[in-house]
């Protein structure tokens, strides 16, 4: 099976983790912090994926969609939490969830 | 009839526990009623009880009252249990028939007090563990009574605890008779140890099979138990607490810290002999510090210009006097001495009071004066006690008293010359501080006005102690004169005579010798406050001495001046300079770095969730930079 390269895949899995790390760093919005996080699994499960077909074994694939199912149960309790945090504090802003350290 | 010993020290219990509980709500004649006629009562009872035993003694000389089980533990079964015998009679007729005539006198000293129940009831207390203190048939009970006149002594010399003065006295008594008291807990714990039981009759009985003449232990056990006597009866060096003592109600002055309390410590050696013979270092000691407690007493008394700080100096000479005759083993010598101080002191210190109730509370002899025309009944009681005191011989007791010691002094196997050089040192020394306070006081120009009449309830004891100064005395007069011995043959049975030599011509050398020396001191205090007085008016120095001299006389040879440079000083700058705790700090560098720590992490837990995110990244980046590079 050829292609993409196994070197250029394993590029953009680090590009799309690093991208979804700053975007977590740097967004306020929770809403934008759990995307930045899906981001970070998507790259990991397609690093998983291109790994899995370099070696032609079906484990990355199947870690792909444990990674899937995780992801849907985290944003499923993720965005409870969110709706939560909105109610309680009028906001989305991270910054602003803070009972520690009021300094 | 001697079963009813009990009740000496359980009168004058039951009329503290009325005036205590039930004190403030009674007048004031009920409260004298009791607090008299408690110790009333007991004198009249320990007088009949002394009668019958004159007659017909106990079997042993000795009879012993069980009360009750004091408590249980293993071997040790203290009792309180009250013993009879001839040493513990004539203290307890000392103390309560002393103890009345006071107790009478101060009714009326104290009538305008607000602390009358109060006095009564702590003066009553007194004379329940003095009587308990003399009677008991137990260390451990006899030790009770000790710590309980300490107690009484304590709470009486600060009586007027309003003011500061009386309340820091108070409380240096107590702490330098405590001194004392620990070294005599110690030998008694060493007694239990050693011998097994702390029951006078046992102890004295099993300590000669148990240990050999000068044995270690023994030594130690006869230092220890005098080591409270020596704090007890104000013998050096633990004597300080003595003329500070005087800030009590003078009745309190006459009864604690002049006829009973303070010969506790002589009791205490008188009763125990047999230890103090197993230990002859001890009993050399005993005689030391007594020869030198009696002059430091006497030069110290020559200084004073309060008539009870000169009366708590002579206190704390005679008592020397007492010890000196413990130590040469003329036990019968000290009780007699014990016995007739214990009256012709308290009649001092009663006359010394009725003076200062005369005149407005004035304690300074030099601001009296010319009192011999004002005030001729205390003139006379202050003459009987003051010859007697100094040992005017033939008709006072004191002579007789004074006389048996200095004769033991230097006859006795273990007295010798420089022991009596001491004493009759001594007697000079009394003689004149005697005859010094008398002639400034009584002599001379008036300088006060005679306020107050004095009622029956004073005279009258005063009365009474000025007989019994003169007659006690001819109880017991030496060979040359007499050679009544009623008071030594009634003591045998305890206390052993002494094995003095019989040498008449020397006795009857030396008793001039002592009358000399009397006879020297009442001259030299005649030329120095008569005769010098009316033609200088203005001294009122001791002659022969530097001022800088006189100043160290009067402040007792600045041993409070040691004591405060010894021991209080240190102390107190060893307490400041831990004030901050030493041993802590280490405990507190703990917490010091916990807090610090917990300063530094603080700031981490700042609940910033992009922080923490960035945090674990940075973690997580470092750990696997670790491995892939280690």
């Amino acid at each position: 099976m050829s292609g993409v390269p196994f070197d250029h895949l394993l590029l953009m899995a680090t590009g799309l983790f690093l991208l979804g790390l700053v975007g977590l760093l740097v967004r306020r919005n929770v809403l934008f912090m759990l995307i930045s996080i899906e981001v970070m699994l998507n790259a990991a499960g397609l690093a998983f994926v291109a790994a899995g077909a370099r070696w032609q074994a079906a484990d990355g694939q199947v870690m792909f969609l444990f990674i899937l199912t995780m992801a849907a149960a985290e944003v499923a309790v993720g965005l409870a939490l969110v709706l939560q945090l909105v109610r309680r504090y009028r906001t989305l802003d991270a910054d602003e969830y803070r009972l520690l350290g009021r300094s | 009839m001697f079963d009813l010993i009990g009740w000496l020290p359980g009168l004058p219990l039951l009329g503290y526990l009325l005036l205590a509980l039930a004190g403030r709500r009674m007048s004031r004649t009920v409260q004298s009623a009791i607090g008299v006629g408690s110790i009333g009562t007991a004198a009249v009872l320990a007088l009949s009880i002394a009668v019958a035993f004159w007659r017909s003694p106990p079997s042993g000389d000795a009879h012993t009252v069980v009360l009750w089980n004091w408590l249980q533990v293993g071997e040790l079964t203290p009792r309180i249990a009250f013993t009879l015998d001839p040493l513990s009679l004539v203290m307890v007729l000392v103390v309560t028939v002393v103890g009345f005539f006071i107790h009478l006198y101060s009714s009326e000293y104290m009538a305008g007090d607000d602390g009358f129940a109060r006095f009564f009831a702590y003066m009553n207390l007194f004379v329940a563990s003095m009587t308990t203190l003399v009677l008991a048939d137990d260390l451990l009970l006899l030790y009770l009574g000790w710590e309980g006149v300490g107690l009484c002594s304590f709470l009486l010399i600060g009586f007027w605890y309003q003011e500061r003065v009386n309340a820091d006295a108070a409380r240096k008594a107590f702490v330098v008779t405590r001194l004392g008291d620990v070294a005599m807990l110690i030998g008694l714990l060493l007694l239990l140890t050693e011998l097994g039981t702390l029951r006078i009759s046992e102890v004295l009985a099993t300590a000669p099979l148990a240990w050999t003449e000068g044995s270690g232990v023994a030594t130690a056990a006869a230092a220890l138990l005098l080591g409270g006597a020596l704090g007890k009866s104000a013998q050096l060096p633990l004597q300080t607490w003595l003329p500070d003592a005087m800030a009590g109600p003078t009745p309190v002055s006459a009864l604690i810290h002049a006829a009973t309390m303070v010969t506790a410590g002589v009791y205490l050696i008188a009763r125990t002999h047999v230890l103090f013979e197993l230990a002859p270092a001890v009993m050399a000691i005993v005689a030391a510090i007594g020869a030198a407690t009696l002059l430091l007493g006497g030069f110290a008394a020559m200084a004073q210009r309060d008539v009870k700080r000169i009366l708590a100096y002579s206190t704390i000479s005679q008592l020397g006097y007492m010890f000196l005759a413990l130590g040469v083993g003329a036990y019968s010598a000290a009780v007699f001495h014990l016995a007739t101080h214990a009256a012709f002191k308290a009649l001092l210190f009663l006359a010394a009071g009725a003076v200062s109730l005369a005149l407005h509370h004035t304690r300074d002899i030099f601001a009296m004066g010319g009192l011999r025309k004002r005030l001729p009944g205390l003139f006379a009681a202050f003459l009987v006690g003051g010859s007697a005191l100094a040992g005017l011989p033939l008709v006072t007791a004191g002579f007789y008293s004074k006389d048996a010691i200095l004769w033991q002094a230097f006859a006795a196997p273990a007295g010798n010359a420089g022991l009596w050089v001491a004493a009759l040192a001594g007697a000079f020394l009394t003689s004149s501080y005697v005859f010094r306070m008398i002639f400034v006081m009584f002599f001379g120009q008036a300088r006060t006005q005679v306020s107050h009449a004095l009622g029956a309830r004073i005279l009258v004891p005063v009365g009474s102690l000025a007989v019994l100064s003169v007659l006690l005395g001819f109880i017991e007069t030496p060979e040359t004169l007499g050679h009544v011995t009623l008071l030594s043959t009634f003591l045998a049975a305890v206390l052993p005579a002494s094995a003095a030599v019989h040498d008449l011509a020397t006795e009857t050398l030396l008793q001039l010798l002592a009358v000399l020396a009397f006879a020297a001191g009442l001259a030299a205090a005649y030329l120095a406050f008569v005769v010098r007085r009316s033609e200088t008016m203005a001294s009122e120095r001791l002659p022969g001495t530097t001022p800088a001299l006189e100043r160290f006389l009067f402040e007792g040879f600045r041993f409070d001046g040691l004591y405060d440079t010894v021991v209080v000083r240190p102390i107190t700058t060893l307490a400041r300079a831990n004030a901050a705790d030493v041993v802590d700090r280490l405990y507190r560098s703990v917490e010091t770095g916990v807090r610090a720590a917990y300063a530094a992490l603080a700031p981490s837990q700042n609940g910033r969730l992009r922080r923490y995110a960035a945090v674990i990244t940075g973690g997580t980046i470092l750990l696997v930079a670790l491995a892939v590079f280690r």
